[in-house]
């Protein structure tokens, strides 16, 4: 396929999750309140948020699409490229950084075959972020595997948990 | 400790009573255990009856700034002309604190119950619950909880049969430690980057989408029930201490302890008693050096300082730190405290909403000069350079997230300096390359 030979946009918001935004909706007194919730759908639907995708959420809810770039941008959890089938997310803030966070981070980029934080890994299955602080730090270190979250990981478990989801 | 775990005898247990009892996430297993009388109670009262009886038990705000929470609700206009909002700030993300997850977790309807007793205080239909964007499970059982809730008749149109509406919401955030800060989050409610706003106007006045609204800490909110079954009096009793700190605190312990995990206290706990006995004392043949006792945006403390501390808002502040969120890092003697007061800078300059100056260069200034203190780089005036740029980001901002920054930082060079010096002297080996 060359650069010229695109696919036409699927929109996101197809009647039934056009539906589903509507019901958010009445939650607010403004449509521009259901801004996060909508770029929540789209990742949902399509992994993460393309700049077409952010035009298409602008018109549906009357805003501008630099607008809606500028809160996808604020947000760190909101995709601006594809990311591996697998995203995870490790915390190494201070206190799973004293506890051995980074020899996890290590052994994830290792295992995975990521190579680097941030880059995904050549088979497409997995894209390792170092986050900061989850909100578990009682029980160092906490990853994120998609919207699992995974207590108390150690390098020596990072392998089985690798496998169980390749 | 992970729950479910067996109370130490020192806890006092109220908010964390059913932590690791799975019944009592369903609304039968809620209601089984005394679960939504307090509602009924209140739904009885008057708007200004509640307000008091939460003023009286000397309840405050478990967010980090504690705040007399009744008195905040009686900010809110007396007469409803308008629409009023309660937002409850479920965006725990503050370095060391993971206790509103464990609230939300085992006790997703203490919450709503909380809610929606605060919510007829203040006459506010609306409450938004901002659950950060990484608590995944919590989630999922706070909307299974109100999606129960409504079943059940708790919240709709006519809550427990009151003839009043109470409605409440889940709004996901979506990854910014700044949106735990008030007016950020009522911001990012809207639609919007969470930025924090000027005030005044305060929220009372002009909150969420320009309207009188009240923003409480999960934990805050689910002790009301508490106070409104057993009253103001018995909340008033529990104090160690100082009797304007009352009640009991989760304290979230992580770092080098044995047992780390969360744990109930009454106000005015020793925090060496939370260390050595609650908690099982560092790892043997280890010894205490440091302790942030609120959450990483309060001041270090150092081992003699951490043992005699008591933790209230009043002793922490006697000791120069805070009782902040509640989020106790411990750290034991094997801490390269500069390594880890650049990790915490780093935290801050990761997370700055970029608004301010002070804050926006300010953070990111500081961990450069710390990296470079850390791959032997430094010079004895970069310990200077660092203390006049914590003063510069302390007090001149619009949140206090710049000030937070500093505070690691200034008590790190304070009470670790030597560290420092090793590092900058070559007397220690460096630990990060050239940045």
């Amino acid at each position: 396929m060359t650069m010229h030979d695109t696919k036409p946009y699927e929109p996101v918001f197809t009647p039934e999750r056009r539906a589903g935004l509507e019901e958010l909706l009445k939650r607010y007194p403004t449509k521009r309140a259901a801004l996060l919730p909508a770029l929540w759908m789209v990742q949902e639907a399509r992994g993460w948020i393309s700049d077409t995708a952010m035009t298409e959420v602008a018109e549906v809810l009357g805003l501008t699409p630099a607008y809606v770039k500028g809160v996808v941008t604020f947000y760190t959890m909101y995709h601006l490229h594809p990311v591996g089938k697998n995203f995870v997310q490790v915390c190494t803030t201070t206190p799973c950084n004293i506890c051995g966070a980074e020899n996890v981070v290590k052994a994830l980029l290792q295992h995975t075959g990521c190579g680097e934080l941030g880059a995904t890994s050549p088979d497409g299955k997995w894209t390792v972020i170092e986050v900061e602080c989850l909100g578990a730090c009682g029980f160092a270190t906490p990853i994120m595997v998609n919207d699992d979250f995974i207590e108390s990981v150690t390098p020596e478990k990072v392998l089985e948990i690798v496998r169980k989801y390749s | 400790m992970g729950f479910p775990h067996k109370p130490h005898p020192k806890e006092t247990v109220v908010l964390s009573q059913y932590f690791g009892d799975a019944d009592a996430r369903s609304y039968a297993g809620w209601v089984q255990r005394g679960g939504y009388e307090a509602l009924k109670k209140s739904l009885a009262m008057t708007p200004v009856a509640v307000q008091d009886i939460v003023k009286a038990s000397g309840l405050r705000g478990r967010g980090g700034a504690g705040f007399p929470t009744g008195l905040k609700w009686s900010f809110m206009p007396k007469e409803r002309t308008r629409t009023h909002y309660l937002c409850c700030n479920a965006d725990e993300s503050e370095p060391g604190t993971f206790k509103d997850r464990e609230i939300m977790r085992w006790t997703p309807h203490a919450l709503i119950e909380g809610c929606a007793i605060a919510q007829h205080a203040i006459q506010a239909e609306i409450c938004y619950i901002y659950i950060r964007g990484e608590f995944t499970e919590p989630l999922r059982i706070m909307e299974k909880a109100i999606a129960e809730a409504y079943q059940n008749g708790v919240l709709g149109a006519n809550a427990m049969g009151s003839g009043k509406r109470i409605d409440q919401f889940i709004h996901r955030g979506a990854g910014a430690y700044i949106c735990g800060e008030e007016t950020a989050l009522m911001n990012s409610i809207e639609g919007k980057r969470g930025n924090p706003r000027i005030r005044p106007p305060f929220p009372a006045a002009a909150g969420v989408f320009g309207l009188p609204t009240t923003i409480n800490n999960v934990e805050t909110l689910a002790a009301v029930p508490h106070i409104i079954n057993r009253g103001a009096d018995w909340y008033k009793s529990l104090y160690l201490s100082n009797p304007k700190s009352t009640g009991t605190k989760l304290i979230s312990v992580s770092g080098h302890v044995q047992r780390p995990g969360n744990y109930e206290i009454t106000m005015g706990f020793p925090l060496k008693d939370l260390i050595y006995d609650l908690c099982g004392g560092v790892k043997p043949g280890r010894t205490l050096k440091a302790c942030i006792p609120g959450g990483s945006s309060v001041p270090i403390l150092n081992k003699e300082e951490s043992e005699s501390c008591i933790l209230d808002y009043e002793g922490t502040v006697a000791k120069g730190t805070m009782l902040g969120s509640g989020g106790a890092i411990v750290f034991d003697d094997t801490t390269d405290m500069v390594y880890q007061v650049m990790r915490l800078a780093k935290f801050y300059a990761h997370e700055s909403c970029a608004q301010c100056t002070q804050c926006r260069e300010g953070t990111a200034w500081t961990v450069r000069i710390l990296q470079r203190i850390l791959a032997g780089e430094g010079t004895i005036q970069d310990l200077d350079l660092l203390l006049d740029l914590a003063d510069q980001m302390t007090g001149k901002t619009i949140c206090v997230l710049s000030d937070s920054c500093a505070a690691p930082v200034v008590t790190g060079i304070k009470k670790f300096r030597g560290e420092f010096e090793a590092y900058i002297k070559g007397a220690r080996k460096p630990v990060m390359a050239t940045v």
